[in-house]
């Protein structure tokens, strides 16, 4: 499905979409072997981002150079003896984001905003052909002489001469009071 | 009515695509657009039926994530559970239990499981802004005793 969506182009939309899908979902880190393909390998532990599961199932870097193997090796001694970069290079090592970065405002919905209204757009310009084309002609009793005689036909037969409709005719003077 | 249902959307459909929250969007404003609101009957809260079994009090439940988390040789995957499984929780640990915690990482010689659990539990008090530093204040000598930076001292708490 995420395939399929983004093999269209040319519309803007889609391309305001493609933006906001590739910001969400779990990425694949640097991985120990090279990947053929873009899919993600479901049968091996996925690295997400996700508020409510604060530890994912594997470290954001598993493959780790000679400076982070040391930076791990620290890592067992005392915590107050590493340097604040060195906290957050290892914060860094295991997760992603920080939480204020997976939870950052995205933008989407201005293109959900900005979609409905295309959409409803693109809806009224239907039913306005539709107008145009598919409905038949207005039956006769539309049009203005024809009406203006039923209004006068209505007032001879006094419908609803209490309250309704002719009680609102002012039959002396000849006009609506 | 529809920006709860938009918020509550898009928080848990992160994978769904934006066209199909597009159209789920447009149907949610033509049910509403009908003005009709009907309130959703809640049942009043002393005829509420709980089940017969003994409730497990605070104490008994705080006690019990403590004793989970003090496991001396507790493995990098009990610790993945069990903090996934207490954020999970509607409530934000106490003091204790996050403590617990703390000690379980610097087992597992873990510094950036710490700094994560002390960014959940924040993320996890939602609103109520007073209750991540009440448990900062209460975690400091741990804080210091394990050499644990709170992520505003390592300024991670900022975009």
């Amino acid at each position: 499905m995420l395939h399929l969506k983004l093999g269209r182009v040319g519309c803007l939309l889609t391309r305001r979409a493609m933006v906001a899908l590739t910001d969400s979902g779990a990425r694949l880190s640097t991985h120990g072997h090279h990947e053929v393909s873009d899919q993600l390998d479901m049968s091996q532990p996925i690295y997400s981002d996700r508020p409510d599961t604060p530890l994912p199932d594997r470290p954001w870097k598993d493959v780790l150079d000679a400076t982070d193997k040391s930076l791990k090796q620290k890592e067992k001694g005392p915590w107050s003896a590493l340097s604040k970069e060195e906290k957050i290079a290892l914060y860094r090592l295991k997760f992603n984001h920080t939480y204020p970065e997976m939870k950052r405002p995205s933008q989407e919905w201005k293109t959900v905003i900005g979609g409905m209204f295309f959409v409803f757009g693109f809806t009224g310009l239907v039913v306005f052909w539709q107008g145009l084309y598919v409905y038949p002609p207005q039956p006769p009793t539309f049009g203005e002489d024809w009406q203006a005689k039923q209004v006068q036909r209505m007032l001879d037969m006094r419908i609803n001469p209490i309250e309704g409709f002719s009680a609102k005719w002012d039959y002396e003077k000849k006009q609506w009071k | 009515m529809c920006l709860e249902q938009y918020i509550i959307f898009t928080t848990y459909n992160n994978h769904v695509d934006v066209f199909s929250k597009i159209i789920c969007m447009m149907f949610l404003y033509v049910h509403f657009s009908g003005a009709r609101m009907v309130l959703l009957p809640r049942a009043p809260l002393a005829s509420r039926c709980y089940s017969h079994s003994k409730v497990e009090t605070d104490e008994e439940f705080d006690a019990r994530w403590v004793t989970y988390f003090s496991k001396p040789d507790i493995d990098a995957w009990e610790l993945k559970k069990g903090m996934n499984t207490l954020i999970g929780y509607d409530l934000v640990p106490e003091p204790k239990i996050v403590d617990s915690a703390l000690r379980a990482c610097r087992r597992l010689n873990d510094l950036a499981s710490a700094i994560r659990i002390l960014e959940a539990v924040k993320d996890k008090s939602g609103p109520h802004k007073d209750i991540y530093p009440y448990l900062i204040q209460e975690l400091k000598p741990t804080l210091t005793e394990l050499g644990i930076s709170t992520p505003e001292e390592l300024g991670m708490d900022k975009l």
